[in-house]
Formats: structure tokens, sequence, C-alpha cells
């Protein structure tokens, strides 16, 4: 094998990897917030709501898991302004794909959240004669919000992974850094050397964090 | 443009079949690896414990596209030439592996150790209390998360269009670029991919309020 390992032009363009790990980590932070509201506002509806509402959320839902997340990607970017007669640029079409997808996930997490609620906490905020909103943001959010934080932060680092895709529309993120450095030095093993570790380090050390605040969180 | 659509059918139902054997391949190749890795690393001694623990959390640890690039450029560099189809093949292979390993892990961990020991002491050797002990409580937890990593087979093997496979995505995307009618197209490719694995979720879901009476 002739092969020699040359890292030279990785690290010289070490900052399209570094400043699209950040950017990577912003697209799925704002994803999930956003993702998080949905999910939220979702969750809510589908516990309270009729057999119509359960049925508009669960197709939602049930539509958006079992698509291609590229599909979504591709579909936002190109489908819908081609329609609507709009158009935006390629972060803000992959955060609201990201978002949307995100958002399906989060219902899932918040109604097993609010399923998992004791029956007595929420008897007992009747008991002490608190309105049906005051349960809400006293009583139930607060100690659903405690249960899911360990699916919150699996569904982070998830999301983190899957900003991979939003390469493919030229947002420079890291997978992209990372193709263009592929593409014009083809030091292929070098460049994807680096960025894999930096993904795993990243994703786990993420892990590793969030997992120390749900233990200060922790429902005992 | 409704037209256009149903015109393209027939080029789409091409690429529809190379994301199937794309993913069974993949489903097969993943579920064999995973198994044997799985009952690895919860039977296996250290030297076989910390390969695969090592293995299964590199590969869910980094994102699928990044993997398959990896490997769908870099073969070459170290002077293995695989068809275009073997490479994607072998880079979704490698990433559900590792996560079967760590549903099997589960399922086998979810039954009561004594069963193990109730085993051992009847004097079954390690093959049969594998195969007639714990293999047939085990599957009723490995199943329904099976489905779930099937589902997402499918799914991740939209990836491979990125590397010029012309699989239903990418077939989508050529008819698009011929066409320039993009979101009926979409919606089509969608429904397609809904289709598969709406079927399959449904399936795992029936399995899993089919096991609903096993107690713990």
């Amino acid at each position: 094998m002739t092969y020699h390992l040359n890292f030279d032009f990785v690290w010289r363009h070490f900052d399209k990897l570094g400043w699209g790990l950040v950017l990577s980590l912003e697209l799925a932070f704002i994803s999930i917030l956003i993702g998080m509201a949905i999910g939220l506002s979702l969750a809510l509806a589908y516990t309270g709501g009729g057999r119509f509402t359960r049925g508009i959320v669960a197709g939602y839902v049930e539509f958006i898991r079992n698509v291609p997340l590229l599909l979504l990607v591709y579909l936002v970017f190109y489908g819908v302004p081609s329609v609507g007669g709009f158009a935006y640029d390629a972060t803000t079409s992959f955060v609201i794909t990201l978002a949307v997808y995100a958002g399906a996930t989060m219902v899932e997490v918040f109604r097993a959240g609010l399923a998992a609620i004791p029956g007595g906490l929420i008897d007992a905020g009747k008991a002490i004669g608190l309105t049906g909103w005051q349960r809400l943001l006293c009583v139930r959010l607060p100690t659903m919000f405690r249960i899911v934080l360990p699916s919150l932060s699996n569904a982070y680092v998830s999301l983190f992974k899957d900003t991979s895709l939003a390469s493919v529309i030229a947002v420079p993120e890291l997978t992209y850094g990372a193709q263009w450095i592929n593409t014009n030095s083809f030091r292929v093993i070098e460049v994807w050397s680096v960025t894999a570790p930096m993904y795993l380090v990243t994703g786990y050390g993420l892990l590793f964090l969030l997992q120390r605040l749900e233990r200060r969180f922790a429902v005992h | 443009m409704l037209l256009y659509a149903i015109r393209s059918l027939p080029f789409l139902w091409q690429g529809l079949f190379v994301t199937l054997e794309v993913s069974v391949l993949v489903v097969v190749f993943s579920l064999i690896a995973g198994v044997i890795l799985g009952v690895g690393i919860v039977y296996g001694p250290w030297w076989l414990y910390w390969p695969i623990r090592i293995y299964s959390d590199f590969l869910r640890g980094i994102p699928l596209l990044v993997l398959i690039f990896f490997l769908y450029y870099a073969l070459p560099f170290v002077s293995i030439n695989l068809t275009n189809i073997a490479a994607v093949v072998l880079a979704l292979s490698a990433f559900e592996t590792a996560h079967i390993i760590e549903v099997v892990r589960g399922a086998i961990q979810s039954i009561p150790r004594g069963q193990n020991e109730a085993a051992k002491t009847i004097g079954l050797r390690f093959g049969q209390r594998l195969l007639y002990v714990i293999a047939p409580q085990a599957v009723r937890r490995f199943l329904p998360p099976w489905m779930n990593a099937v589902v997402d087979t499918v799914k991740g093997s939209a990836l491979v269009s990125l590397v010029g496979i012309v699989d239903l995505m990418l077939a989508i995307q050529q008819v698009i670029g011929r066409t320039y009618i993009p979101m009926p197209l979409y919606v089509l490719g969608a429904v397609m991919y809904f289709v598969i694995n709406y079927s399959l979720s449904s399936a795992s879901r029936a399995l899993e309020a089919r096991f609903a009476y096993i107690r713990e």
C-alpha cells in the first residue's frame, strides 16, 4: 500500500469544520426549541382533545416518522417554495424541516410524559382549589418536564446528528465543510477521520452534560 | 401535472425496487451480525465485550451520512474496490448492526437471571440454554424495537441517493430534474415511503399488543 496520510489541507481549512460544528449545534438547538413548542401544544391538544384533534395530531406524527428526513428536507427546500410562490434561504428551510421533524418526536415524548404524571398529584391540585390552568402550569407541566428530561437530551443529540443532512442543500455545517475539503483535496480518509470523531466527541460530550443536568432534576 | 407524475411511475418503480433491495439486504445482514455480536456482548468475556461495546457506541455516535461518505470514498483508497451498491449496503449494515446489538442486549437482559441459572441446573449447555430457554422469551422483547430498526433502515436507505445510486429518492430527483414539477413528485415519493414504513410500524404495534400480556 502506497497511500500516505497528509492532514495539511484538513488543518489549513479546519475553520470550515469548526464553524460547521458550531452551526450544527445551533441548527439542532433552534430546531428542538421550536419542535418542543410544537410538541407541547399538540401533546396537550391530543390529551385534552376529541377524536378529530387526536386524528390530526396522530396523522402528523405518523407521517413525519415514516418518511425519510432527506425527503422532507428536499420537500421543504425545493417543493414548498415552488407552489407557495415564496423563497427562503437554505438555513431557514432546514430549520423549518428539522423543527417539524423534531415536533413529531416531541409530541410522543410529551404525550408519554403527561400520561406518566401520577393521578394523585392532579387530584391533590383539585383538592386545594387550583383551576384548570393553574393545575396545568404549576402541577402538570413541571412534573412532566422532569419526567421527560432523559428523552429530551437523547432527542437533542439525535437531532444534532441529523443536522448532517443540511449539507445536501448546501447549509455550511460540519458535513458540508467535510465534503468541501473532500472534493477540493481528495484527502478523503483524512477529512472523514477528523469529522467523525468531531461528531462523536460532541455528541457524547453533550449527552454527558445533559445527563448531569438530568440527575439534578430527577424525579425520585 | 398529475399526468407527468403518473407517467413517471414506471421509473419510480425501478427506484423503489432498488430501495427495497438495499433495505432487505441491510436488514438481513444487520440481523445476523447484530444477533451474534449482541449475544457476544452479553455473555462474552471482556476481550469480546469491549471491542463490541466500542464498535456499537462509535457507530451510534456518528451520523449515518458521514459513515456512508466515509466508507464510500475511503475504501478505494485502501485498495478495497466494491461496487457502489455493495459499499452502501456495507455502510448501512454496519450502522444498523450497532443498533441491533443494543436491541438484542436489551432483550436478553430483560429476562430474569434465574431462568439462565435454572437452565444450568438441569444441565443444559450454553447453546441449549440460549436456544431453548433464553431465545423464546427474548424474542418477544426483541421484535417490536427490531421492527422500528427496520423502518429506520428503509428511511436511512434514502441516503444512498447522495452517492449516486438510483433508489426511490434519486429517481424522484431525476424525474423532477426533467419535469420541473417538484411538489407533486415529492408528495408521491413521501406517500410511497409512508406506505412501506407505516405497514411496518403497524406490524410492530400489533406485535407489541400481542405480547402485552407479559408482565414482569
